[in-house]
């Protein structure tokens, strides 16, 4: 019999057929599904996350093991209500208008997914109005834009004056990143928070949803 | 080889400090040192300096002129800045950074390359997005030589950059921008092709090592001009060797005074 140990470690490296056969195994033999997720896929992506942080693990090993814990997810979660599902909180994330960059972004996302976070990835080259219509939808507590340009990340001020006018300014944390982004401009354009890598961006989450890593 | 000289960027903590302080002696001592150490360009981007780029970009310019007479790559997201740019550039034929065949951009970019008679660096992208294979890349270019030409532009002024992604998130990207290199080569040799070299490395260990190598892969390719770090002894070596060994080095001369300047001596 497999030990959660044994899911964790198959989740750090990157094993995805391993990481659902052992899944599986542990759901025919009736172990919880949230179990499962916390002890098990969330464990093993919590120890990526560290090494990420050490530069012990690498970008690839990172998306490795990503793949490999959402190959569990998939089989544990139709057993789950949705409302049981656990999660830290609602993360919208998007590349702003007129900037292509996915790259950062999806890394991110990929971040906070495995460290709990329900995530609405909205993609690239997102308008303001694109933002609005995601936070009315998704009712998210952060919303984290992307801009690798320094023409486009004006387009992140353009959003949080939209966000202001649309009265949902106060309903939600926001957060900036990407290449040219600094914790300055974050500060000049009115976010609440910059993250300079995806660990960063993590922690800057669980900080602002008021939850410790 | 055409070294185009990449530290006078605002995003480097150094220079961003030295353009808000207005330290020109920093700047100048940065410029000269990358002309020292080979640099036939120097790049002059300020584009973090979003609320007063154009102001800026006109201080750079004026600073780095002051002090070496090398043609300017002006490097900028903001048409505004780039004439700024060039309406002060006074040595040799300035390059534009960067065209791309995303209509918007073309259109605000090709006047400026016709009234200053530049050259100008080309990224394989249109409005279809970022290009992910060599075809992608190769749809963009042809289109881009198609116009850029019909224009007036002559082939020699043209810089295609196939847009360097990091092979971490996409094992092939690598591959991909080498393919990209052959065919323009094959189907235009009389343009050039210039890329920066760091992209490729994201999210790696040891990136110094990946980017070397894939300046000697993207050189063997056919790659004739790098964005880069002069003042990288090391790399500058490779530069000098990799073109001595594919014949673009007559009797071997600039390897041999690559070896006088010591570049080899820690080998």
């Amino acid at each position: 019999m497999s030990s959660f140990n044994d899911l964790a470690e198959s989740v750090i490296t990157g094993n995805f057929g391993k990481v659902k056969e052992i899944t599986q195994e542990m759901i025919d033999k009736g172990i919880g599904p949230l179990e499962i997720i916390n002890d098990g896929l969330i464990a093993g992506m919590n120890v990526v996350g560290v090494r990420f942080k050490a530069e012990d693990m690498f970008v690839p090993e990172v998306m490795m093991s990503a793949k490999a814990m959402a190959g569990g997810m998939e089989l544990v979660k139709p057993l789950i209500a949705d409302t049981d599902m656990p999660s830290v909180g609602t993360v919208v994330l998007g590349t702003v208008k007129g900037d292509l960059h996915d790259i950062g972004k999806s890394l991110v996302a990929m971040i906070l997914e495995s460290g709990g976070f329900k995530v609405v990835n909205l993609g690239t080259d997102i308008a303001p109005e694109g933002f609005v219509k995601a936070i009315r939808e998704h009712k998210p507590q952060i919303v984290g834009m992307s801009a690798l340009l320094t023409t486009t990340m004006l387009n992140m001020k353009a959003t949080i004056e939209l966000l202001k006018e649309e009265g949902l300014r106060d309903q939600v944390k926001v957060i900036v990143g990407g290449a040219p982004v600094s914790q300055s401009f974050a500060d000049e354009i009115g976010a609440d928070g910059y993250g300079s890598d995806a660990m960063v961006a993590k922690d800057l989450c669980f900080k602002l949803v008021g939850k410790a890593s | 080889m055409l070294i185009i000289g990449e530290l006078i960027n605002t995003s480097r903590k150094a220079i961003n400090e030295a353009v808000e302080n207005r330290d020109a002696e920093y700047i100048k001592k940065i410029a000269q040192e990358q002309v020292e150490a080979g640099a036939n360009y120097v790049d002059v981007n300020c584009g973090t300096m979003v609320f007063d780029e154009v102001e800026t970009m006109e201080w750079l310019v004026n600073t780095v002129q002051e002090v070496v007479e090398v043609p300017l790559c002006i490097d900028s997201p903001n048409p505004k800045a780039i004439e700024a740019g060039l309406a002060l550039a006074k040595y040799g034929q300035p390059l534009i950074n960067s065209i791309t065949g995303e209509s918007e951009r073309y259109n605000e970019i090709l006047p400026l390359v016709l009234k200053y008679k530049t050259k100008v660096v080309a990224l394989c992208m249109d409005d279809s997005g970022m290009p992910e294979t060599a075809e992608d890349r190769m749809q963009v270019a042809r289109n881009l030589h198609q116009k850029l030409t019909a224009a007036g532009v002559a082939e020699d002024d043209i810089y295609f950059d196939p847009l360097v992604k990091p092979v971490s998130t996409s094992d092939k990207a690598g591959l991909e921008v080498l393919d990209t290199v052959r065919l323009i080569t094959q189907e235009f040799p009389n343009v050039h092709k210039v890329c920066g070299l760091s992209n490729v490395s994201f999210g790696l260990p040891n990136r110094k090592i990946l980017n070397q190598l894939f300046m000697v892969q993207t050189m063997s390719m056919g790659m004739d001009s790098y964005i880069l770090n002069p003042l990288d002894a090391t790399m500058m070596g490779y530069v000098q060797a990799s073109a001595t060994l594919l014949g673009k080095d007559p009797y071997c001369m600039n390897y041999l005074n690559a070896h006088r300047k010591g570049l080899y001596d820690n080998k």
